[in-house]
């Protein structure tokens, strides 16, 4: 029963983290229900006393990962358009919207592995040793993806706005 | 004020990350004070952070969906909801019809009194597990991100093509592989290592010999699942209970014979 609190716990978290690596509410929460049933079906192999939370990311990362190895091995099942379509349907709330849009088409074009990292750590706050422990890489890796993921989503949004698409906005760094 | 050293891009992150200790944050609040680039850049990077939670923050506010609490709190047997997938495969059927008429019946199997004595790849498998797994430096020759030629060679030394089972959806990832020697003849040792840093292999040679269904050894202390599926020998062996490695051997034969 603990176990179960524990898992229900991580709901919420792994559907937001879902939502930054998938961009689609529906793809998201379909990542996270696959994510309990390989967690409850593998509870047995989950040790007590060990990071229950990073557990249950690397599940999800991991799934996440085959069905994108699944769909490039197949690259007609989703065309371009659709998966634009699909990353669509947030609501940004607090900044302002079209810069959030600019956060949401950088974040999209960043490589995989600093999209993750930088969605661990800048969205779901976790710590470096999580991190590493759900990427299955060294802390130094975490380090260096997320230092360089930053300053590659820091130069999409500067060039976006250096090339005059919204250049009515003020650079991200201005904003209050 | 200046300080006593130059500040790196990992300094600045880990400060916006709050992984710095009490000494080394005032150090870099000092820095950024008379360093308005930098303190510009952890600007930029807070408001990334603000963004993302922006973009998909509402997802913790949310009401968790009845169907994932359902999923948690009333989790169905384990035969529909942990394995279906394989279980309808034809693999599986080839693999029940390879069997005895026990089939999938492990213990039916062990019990009965016309199985021989276990080969010895199991106990090389099982020494090369005890060996390897517990290497903390190089565990493997050939590590994960160079899988693709890690195969190739396995491979070509083995004369036949091998695949590196995906165990991914248990929580296992590939850590990488080695050749080892059985025998006089070469055989294959993949490594995986789940986030509890829990260790298993696939050891894999060339092996004459019929198919046979899952077969179960414990006797050097670790346990071992083998099985013959021609051209090759598999032993997948691990420092763990025999149902949760039987639930890893399911996942890696259904993987390598798709």
């Amino acid at each position: 029963m603990d176990k179960q609190q524990a898992i229900i716990d991580e709901i919420p978290g792994l559907r937001r983290f879902a939502r930054g690596l998938s961009g689609n509410r529906e793809l998201a929460d379909d990542l996270v229900q696959d994510c309990l049933e390989r967690a409850l079906a593998g509870l047995g192999t989950w040790q007590e006393n060990t990071n229950m939370r990073a557990w249950l990311f690397t599940i999800l990362r991991n799934l996440y990962f085959n069905q994108l190895r699944a769909l490039s091995r197949r690259p007609n099942e989703i065309s371009y358009d659709e998966h634009q379509e699909l990353m669509s349907g947030t609501q940004p709330t607090q900044m302002d919207a079209l810069m959030v849009r600019d956060l949401e088409s950088a974040l999209n074009q960043l490589p995989y592995k600093h999209r993750e990292v930088v969605l661990l750590v800048g969205l779901e706050g976790m710590n470096y040793k999580d991190a590493a422990e759900v990427l299955g890489v060294p802390t130094g890796t975490v380090m260096s993806r997320l230092s360089r993921g930053r300053e590659m989503l820091k130069n999409l949004m500067d060039n976006d706005n250096h090339n005059g698409r919204r250049s009515d906005k003020p650079p991200l760094r201005s904003v209050k | 004020m200046s300080t006593s050293r130059h500040m790196s891009d990992a300094d600045l992150n880990a400060y916006v990350d709050g992984e710095l200790d009490d000494v080394s944050r005032t150090e870099l609040e000092a820095w950024l004070a008379t360093h308005p680039e930098d303190a510009a850049r952890v600007e930029v990077y807070r408001q990334q952070n603000k963004g993302l939670q922006d973009l998909f923050g509402a997802a913790i506010d949310e009401p968790v969906p009845e169907k994932m609490l359902d999923l948690v709190k009333n989790p169905r047997p384990a035969k529909s909801a942990g394995r279906p997938a394989w279980m309808q495969t034809a693999a599986a059927a080839a693999l029940l019809l390879a069997g005895s008429a026990g089939g999938w019946s492990l213990r039916g199997l062990q019990d009965a009194p016309q199985i021989a004595a276990t080969p010895t790849y199991v106990e090389r498998a099982a020494g090369a597990y005890t060996v390897y797994a517990a290497e903390v430096a190089r565990p493997v020759e050939i590590t994960a991100d160079r899988e693709d030629f890690l195969v190739a060679w396995l491979s070509k030394r083995l004369g036949n093509p091998l695949k590196a089972p995906n165990l991914n959806s248990l929580g296992y990832e590939l850590v990488g592989g080695r050749l080892l020697e059985d025998s006089g003849k070469p055989a294959a040792q993949f490594m995986y290592e789940n986030s509890a840093k829990t260790r298993v292999t696939v050891y894999v040679l060339t092996y004459e010999g019929k198919d046979t269904s899952f077969k179960f050894s414990d006797t050097s202390g670790i346990s071992v699942f083998y099985w013959i599926d021609k051209p090759f020998a598999y032993a997948l062996a691990a420092d763990l209970p025999r149902q949760q490695l039987e639930e890893i051997s399911r996942l890696v034969y259904e993987n390598i014979s798709r």
